[in-house]
């Protein structure tokens, strides 16, 4: 249960941070450390080096821009959460945020390390798919941006090439009456055994595919196999998508 | 790093975690490591004022910050930290090993919101597990130190 060995690497700035990913083999970015952490604690991560972007400074601003609002790379969750912008921009946001884990896992997770994490029964992944938000990339490439219908390819597995770091995720700006998150889980806090973002007409479902997905109001649970679990079975993964999708209505 | 307002120096070894630095090297074991996975939340302390799960951080990424463990909450040997004293006086605790996380939690909830609702003191304390499951008792301990702290009680 402790870190196996790496290398630490401790950039100032964007630009030495993608460097040092562009000329590290098999390195990886730790933002929050929420969930890499307990990946490496578990020895089921065992990367060579960690690139830690905490220091990236810039990088810590909530800003609008082209119609919505752009959370950077080290935005802590608990601060997106009460950050008013968002919470009058774009207000799926801190609903979604609200269920991620819990407030002294929030305190120090990020935003934009959630994303990139990818982790199926994320809330705010299935959120910025409700919303067809982006995240920006960058590497010593340049930038560019991965809309969040391209962004999630499989469980825990992103487009972003081994390079590239999330600088930040912009969410489009909408109305604050018509979003939803709801979601079922054993315990408060825990990962949802399956849950809904709603934006407007647009629904994506979590914790019952690979990656979050987009889902017909009329009939959400086609196309959808869901794999069970200690704490569900598929069928009741399905059932449980039927009541969300009602509540979030 | 400072911690309980003392200088210390960084970590010799960059996969130390916070929790394991501040048990062996500092000999800080107030700090109690139950799941280290950020499950159980024993290994709770302030980083800067904000609770963090010590478990789930590096020694070297607490550099340039403030730590307070268990160790350093009260203000002198012979007064307790309200959170404590509500502790006490509501038997919040029983084997005590969730205790020191409970308490830097419940400190770090009650520095940012004096007068919490029910709702926000269950919210505040899910990210912790008592195994006594003495968890009635530690909501009222939460309203007693809103109480002691000057912050109202829930209605």
């Amino acid at each position: 249960m402790k870190p196996p060995p790496f290398e630490y690497h401790a950039p100032s700035t964007p630009e030495q941070a993608v460097r040092l990913l562009a000329e590290l083999e098999d390195a990886k970015v730790l933002a929050g450390g929420q969930s890499l952490i307990p990946l490496l604690n578990f020895r089921l991560a065992r990367p060579a080096h960690l690139v830690d972007i905490n220091g990236l400074s810039e990088l810590d601003r909530v800003y609008e821009r082209d119609g919505g609002v752009a959370v950077g790379a080290t935005v802590r969750q608990t601060d997106a959460e009460r950050r008013p912008l968002l919470s009058e921009r774009c207000p799926l946001v801190p609903l979604a945020l609200r269920h991620v884990a819990h407030r002294v896992v929030r305190n120090r997770g990020t935003v934009c390390g959630s994303v990139a994490h990818a982790d199926p029964a994320a809330e705010l992944c299935a959120a910025l798919l409700a919303l067809d938000g982006h995240v920006v990339a960058r590497s010593v490439r340049g930038e560019r941006l991965i809309r969040a219908a391209d962004l999630f390819v499989g469980s825990f597995e992103t487009a972003l090439e081994p390079d590239e770091l999330v600088t930040e995720t912009w969410f489009p700006a909408h109305a604050p009456g018509d979003v939803a998150l709801v979601e079922e889980s054993r315990r408060h806090g825990d990962f949802a055994m399956a849950g809904v973002a709603r934006a407007g007409r647009r629904l994506a479902l979590f914790g019952v595919a690979p990656t979050p997905v987009l889902a017909d109001a009329e009939d959400p649970t086609r196309d959808l196999h869901p794999s069970g679990d200690l704490e569900s079975s598929p069928e009741f993964k399905l059932h449980l998508v039927r009541v969300l999708v009602g509540r979030a209505a | 790093m400072i911690v309980n307002g003392v200088e210390r120096p960084r970590p010799g070894s960059a996969r130390r975690l916070l929790s394991d630095y501040l048990r062996h090297d500092l000999g800080l074991t107030g700090t109690h490591v139950g799941c280290e996975h950020g499950v159980c939340g024993c290994c709770t302390v302030l980083l800067d004022g904000r609770p963090v799960r010590s478990c789930l951080m590096l020694g070297v990424q607490a550099e340039g910050h403030q730590v307070t463990t268990i160790e350093g909450l009260a203000p002198s040997n012979e007064a307790l930290h309200p959170v404590q004293q509500a502790f006490k006086e509501c038997h919040g605790l029983q084997c005590g090993f969730c205790t020191p996380g409970f308490v830097l939690a419940i400190a770090g909830l009650l520095a940012e919101n004096p007068s919490p609702s029910e709702q926000e003191i269950e919210e505040g304390i899910a990210g912790n597990l008592c195994r006594c499951t003495g968890y009635a008792s530690i909501r009222r301990a939460v309203s007693r130190a809103a109480e002691l702290s000057g912050g109202s009680r829930p209605e």
